[in-house]
């Protein structure tokens, strides 16, 4: 049951993958990503991890995908169809890609031929958890106990990145009413 | 955990490559942005499969920091865009090589 779950979520993925990096209309490369996003989700109820999932739904394919969608209707509705310049790079980035994909298939065939090493120290391998592990409670007392520095600089970093955003937006205002 | 780990690192790897194929052949500087989140989510896959095999919900917690920053990245990262297209009436990334221009 689990593996037909997955190997859908598996294929829906790689779909939206493909879509992402193919399609000629940003609007399609926006709705493969979220396809990605939610199937990434399901995998991670299936690996225990609820909290993850639930955030992944909410901040990813809620507030990051609508903030993609905003900005390509806001850059379509000044050029029309030329905010989505559909083309490809030249024949430079073949050789890198080449290289990705010899680097890939390496990794594939390193997982496929040797199992993957069970963990140092008696973790839970692929037996059973505790049905508390993965939820908002477990993480929780994790972020607040041992990660409550790591948490405290990550709400910084949020600060940050508002104040750059709010910088960035005052500047184009004043260019805008220049010209 | 009936799905062997290998199939979850597989995936993780092949959207990886997916996104890191993105980043360099396509032009949109908006679509080589969404081929840097494919490439973090493939992480975090990655993040959320060890940190199932070890039963330690430090790999989790170690996502919920890669969502923040994620956020964060996106936001200033599109503002930036925004301020390329306006100034160059473009988001191609070939046409913007200068820093200060």
């Amino acid at each position: 049951m689990d593996v037909v779950l997955f190997g859908i979520t598996a294929i829906c993925a790689l779909a939206g993958g493909a879509g992402v990096i193919l399609s000629r209309r940003p609007v399609h490369s926006v709705l493969g990503l979220l396809v990605v996003l939610l199937s990434l989700a399901v995998d991670y109820l299936l690996l225990d991890a609820q909290f993850i999932a639930a955030a992944q739904v909410i901040i990813y394919a809620g507030a990051i995908v609508v903030l993609f969608v905003f900005i390509i209707m806001l850059l379509a509705a000044h050029s029309g169809e030329h905010a989505g310049i559909g083309a490809f790079t030249g024949p430079a980035a073949v050789p890198v890609v080449v290289a990705m994909c010899v680097l890939l298939a390496a990794g594939l065939l390193a997982l496929v031929t040797r199992p993957v090493p069970a963990p140092s120290g008696g973790g839970a391998g692929s037996g059973p958890v505790p049905p508390e592990f993965g939820t908002i409670q477990d993480v929780g007392r994790a972020l607040f106990g041992r990660y409550l520095l790591p948490f405290e600089a990550a709400s910084l970093i949020l600060l940050v990145g508002m104040i750059g955003a709010v910088a960035l937006g005052r500047r184009l205002g004043r260019e805008t009413t220049r010209t | 955990m009936s799905v062997p780990a290998a199939y979850y690192l597989s995936l993780s790897a092949l959207l990886f490559t997916l996104g890191a194929a993105g980043v360099l052949v396509r032009r949109s500087a908006l679509i080589v942005f969404m081929s840097v989140e494919l490439m973090l989510n493939a992480v975090n896959l990655t993040l959320v499969t060890f940190a199932r095999l070890r039963g330690a919900v430090d790999g989790q917690v170690l996502v919920f920091f890669v969502l923040v920053v994620a956020a964060a990245e996106v936001v200033v990262g599109l503002a930036i865009i925004v301020d390329v297209f306006r100034s160059r009436e473009t988001v191609d990334i070939d046409d913007a090589d200068l820093l200060r221009g």
